[in-house]
């Protein structure tokens, strides 16, 4: 692949991500202050002595903001990962084998889509004890239930093909049709669902956050730091735009290279695309 | 080239018509579809546009509406309907000729017809919307074209859904629509191509009928130049959007003076005598009876058998069971009863219940060779596959097959890399013979691999399956609709008709007479290369208006 055929739009995004993704990795050695430390006033303005000033606990914005950028875009990114690689995973088999599995695990779903997302996460979380691993697990198993319907809807279009009856008839084992032949076929519609889901998967955690069951304080998630600063809207202090702007600008960027991989993607098929 | 004259109804002059295409990561190119077609169609006459896939006769048929499909733009030439440039035309201007002077009938009833209105109301819709007659006037015009046109019951067909009669009758019922303002055009486009041949022979009757008893004038596209001899008076034959020839019917069938409409007259030229000795059984099928799980029975006691190294044709129209029986044979469908040997030892009736050399030796060609290849794998991918899951072959012994194969198909290996999107028709056939070849099959399904194809293209396909089982001894079990192909390749021959045998044995015993009640109609419905073939057919046959 060439270098030169990545559009600016593409780039843009590239970059945005790169950005997140070296602040939560060296967090501790850019970050001018620490995560939980008190430097000031509390809602002092931007610029002067702090970039994008101070919250609600005088603890300054860019620091936290930075730090951050860890906790969201990994639990975040790990969520929605695991959730995709269980959603699709039964989805095929469900979609490949069909009769009673695809009716079994299909009802399933149905069951657990049937009780309201954020009421089940709270009683489950509130129940199980509050690790990290806990908390990634219980919002990836929610998320794939909507990974499974999607999942199965465009695997099932694609397994009445013809070329999946081919390798049937070559006697090739259901990994193989999963793998080879259907996923290949099925990933324009499953990226941009990635993109989606990505973005809910900081929403649900800033949600969870917010009910007090998410990230734990004084740990930072952008989530979370809207919640605290949320106040200080009433009195037209932007403390809490801050981390809001963080969390849409990173939604655009994932979206922009996941439109640009899903273009690529699909003019494989000789089709144009979207473009 | 005729000079107009005052008879002229429509005359197209230098048309150019062009697109914009959009190759991924590569500006956008202006593409000429169509350069410097002139033609002329006089009242009252026909004519025929002719060609292959791509060749612009439907976008050529297009402009007599002064319309361009999908991104598609007249950029020169003129098209004058009595004199008037419908192309200079406005908007306002172009409404009142489309669909009361000029109407169109399009390939695919079914999908043209608006399933949740009744025929009649759509019938007549465009007459009432343009104010040429009274309702009371169209609904009469309406009750005499289903007349015409030979419909069952045309007083109360009118008041069916599309989805409540036949493909043969709703593309006639789409005839009625077009004739029902008393336009001075229509064109056609392909009506009967997605019909079955019996049902064809009919519509195209009706059509005949139809424009004579009205006096319009019409433009017939088709690629089948077979279907188009009987019905019009002159011929364009068309190529890469550019003019091959263009004269009357019986010059065109006659006296061809370019090349490629020779190719195209003597199309079905390819044949063979069949195998003197049909005596050893390779594939056995055995009083077979299969069905699906709500009782209806797709096949009913289906016997034959096919001998190594030959060729047995299957024929029958759609829903007469000879795909089901291609699916009976491979274990996607178990039989409900008899039994499938092969080699003299029965074949488990389940594909799961089949081992690997059991799969290898009866391989499958598809009708639609784009849906029969994964698009996001390569040619070298397609093809090299079953090797690696049959002989365990990898790397430079691939790589080295693998060319082999593409050679034995006539493409070379600059092909290896392509993905099928990257491959016309024909060569998207070739590559999935290449895949059934790669399994050293001793028997390969062919599910109808040349109807999908222009004829010339279809050609090539035949010769190189009969090539191939010249040099591998491989038996083919060929299904088709088509009785030229039976005859150009067939030693043994198979009819079906609504999941029965009709009649099974030796080409020349099949072929010949006496024949039964199927079979008779199904080869007298196959169009010949000769004027005036439809008129002397149907006074041997009836009309079998009502079943179709």
């Amino acid at each position: 692949m060439r270098l030169r055929a990545i559009p600016l739009s593409a780039w843009i995004g590239i970059a945005g991500i790169a950005l997140a993704l070296f602040c939560a990795i060296f967090a501790p050695f850019i970050a001018p202050h620490g995560e939980s430390e008190i430097v000031g006033e509390i809602w002092s303005p931007m610029g002067g002595e702090f970039l994008l000033g101070t919250d609600n606990l005088g603890r300054d914005l860019l620091s936290r903001l930075i730090f951050g950028a860890r906790t969201t875009i990994f639990v975040a990114l790990a969520a929605t990962i695991l959730s995709f690689s269980l959603g699709m995973l039964l989805s095929f088999i469900a979609a490949v084998t069909g009769g009673l599995i695809d009716q079994l695990f299909s009802r399933f779903n149905d069951l657990m889509m049937a009780i309201p997302t954020l009421i089940f996460a709270l009683v489950v979380l509130a129940v199980l004890p509050q690790h990290l691993w806990i908390l990634i697990l219980v919002m990836a198993v929610l998320d794939s239930t909507r990974v499974y319907r999607i999942g199965r809807a465009v695997a099932l279009d694609v397994a009445v093909m013809e070329f999946v009856e081919a390798a049937r008839l070559r006697g090739e084992g259901t990994g193989w049709i999963i793998f080879r032949e259907i996923l290949p076929n099925t990933l324009s519609p499953l990226l941009a669902e990635f993109g989606l889901r990505f973005a809910f998967s900081i929403l649900f955690l800033s949600t969870l956050s917010f009910l007090g069951l998410g990230i734990q304080p004084p740990a930072a998630d952008w989530g979370g730091m809207v919640k605290d600063n949320k106040d200080g809207i009433i009195f037209g202090i932007s403390a809490a735009l801050v981390p809001g702007a963080a969390i849409a600008l990173l939604t655009i960027c994932i979206n922009l290279v996941v439109d640009w991989l899903m273009k690529r993607t699909s003019s494989l098929k000789g089709g144009r695309g979207d473009a | 080239m005729p000079e107009p004259s005052r008879t002229e109804l429509l005359s197209v002059r230098n048309l150019k018509i062009e697109a914009t295409s959009y190759p991924p990561g590569e500006p956008p190119k202006t593409v000429t579809l169509v350069e410097g077609v002139n033609f002329d169609v006089q009242k009252g006459k026909v004519l025929g546009l002719i060609g292959e896939s791509g060749a612009g006769k439907s976008t050529i048929g297009l402009t007599a509406l002064a319309y361009g499909r999908g991104g598609v733009r007249i950029t020169g030439g003129e098209v004058r309907l009595n004199g008037q440039d419908l192309l200079k035309l406005d908007h306002t201007g172009i409404r009142k000729v489309r669909g009361a002077k000029v109407c169109y009938v399009a390939q695919s009833a079914a999908a043209a017809f608006n399933p949740a209105h009744r025929l009649g109301e759509q019938v007549i819709e465009a007459s009432l919307k343009h104010g040429i007659m009274s309702r009371a006037e169209a609904e009469k015009r309406a009750l005499y074209l289903f007349r015409v046109l030979g419909l069952p019951n045309p007083e109360t067909f009118g008041e069916r859904y599309p989805h409540q009669v036949s493909g043969g009758q709703l593309q006639r019922a789409m005839t009625a629509m077009a004739l029902c303002p008393n336009p001075e055009l229509i064109v056609f486009d392909e009506p009967t191509t997605a019909l079955d041949v019996t049902t064809q022979i009919d519509v195209l009757a009706a059509i005949k009928h139809a424009i004579e008893e009205t006096h319009t004038a019409a433009i017939y596209i088709t690629h089948d130049l077979a279907v188009v001899a009987q019905i019009t008076d002159d011929i364009l034959v068309l190529r890469h959007g550019k003019m091959v020839e263009y004269g009357s019917v019986k010059q065109i069938i006659e006296a061809p003076t370019q090349e490629y409409t020779r190719a195209l007259v003597n199309v079905r030229g390819t044949g063979r005598e069949e195998a003197a000795d049909q005596s050893g059984t390779l594939l056995k099928v055995d009083n077979v009876t299969a069905g699906y799980s709500n009782g209806f029975k797709v096949l009913q006691n289906v016997s034959l058998h096919l001998p190594k190294g030959q060729t047995l044709a299957v024929v029958g129209e759609s829903g007469s069971g000879k795909s089901t029986l291609a699916r009976v044979i491979t274990g996607l469908l178990p039989p409900q009863e008899g039994t499938v040997s092969f080699d003299g030892k029965p074949l488990p009736r389940a594909l799961k219940g089949r081992g690997n050399e059991e799969l290898r030796r009866i391989q499958m060609i598809y009708q639609m060779a784009d849906t029969a290849m994964n698009p996001r794998q390569t040619v070298r991918n397609i093809i090299g596959r079953p090797l690696t899951f049959y002989f365990g072959m990898h790397g430079r012994q691939k790589t080295e097959r693998v060319k082999e194969l593409l050679d034995q198909i006539e493409m070379g290996d600059r092909f290896l890399d392509r993905f099928p999107a990257e491959l016309s028709g024909g060569q998207k056939q070739r590559v999935a013979i290449a895949r059934a070849l790669a399994a050293r099959p001793e028997l390969i399904l062919c599910d109808e691999p040349t109807s999908a194809l222009d004829p010339l293209v279809a050609e090539g396909i035949l010769k190189l399956l009969l090539k191939l089982q010249e040099e591998t001894r491989v038996s083919y079990m060929f299904i088709t609709h088509d009785i030229a192909i039976v005859r150009a390749i067939a030693d043994s021959v198979a009819v079906m008709h609504r999941g029965r045998l009709v009649r099974f044995g030796p080409k020349s015993k099949v072929l010949s007479p006496p024949f039964d009640d199927y079979t008779d109609l199904l080869l007298k419905s196959v169009p010949e290369m000769e004027i005036g073939w439809l008129e002397k057919v149907l006074k041997t046959r009836r009309m079998e208006s009502a079943g179709n």
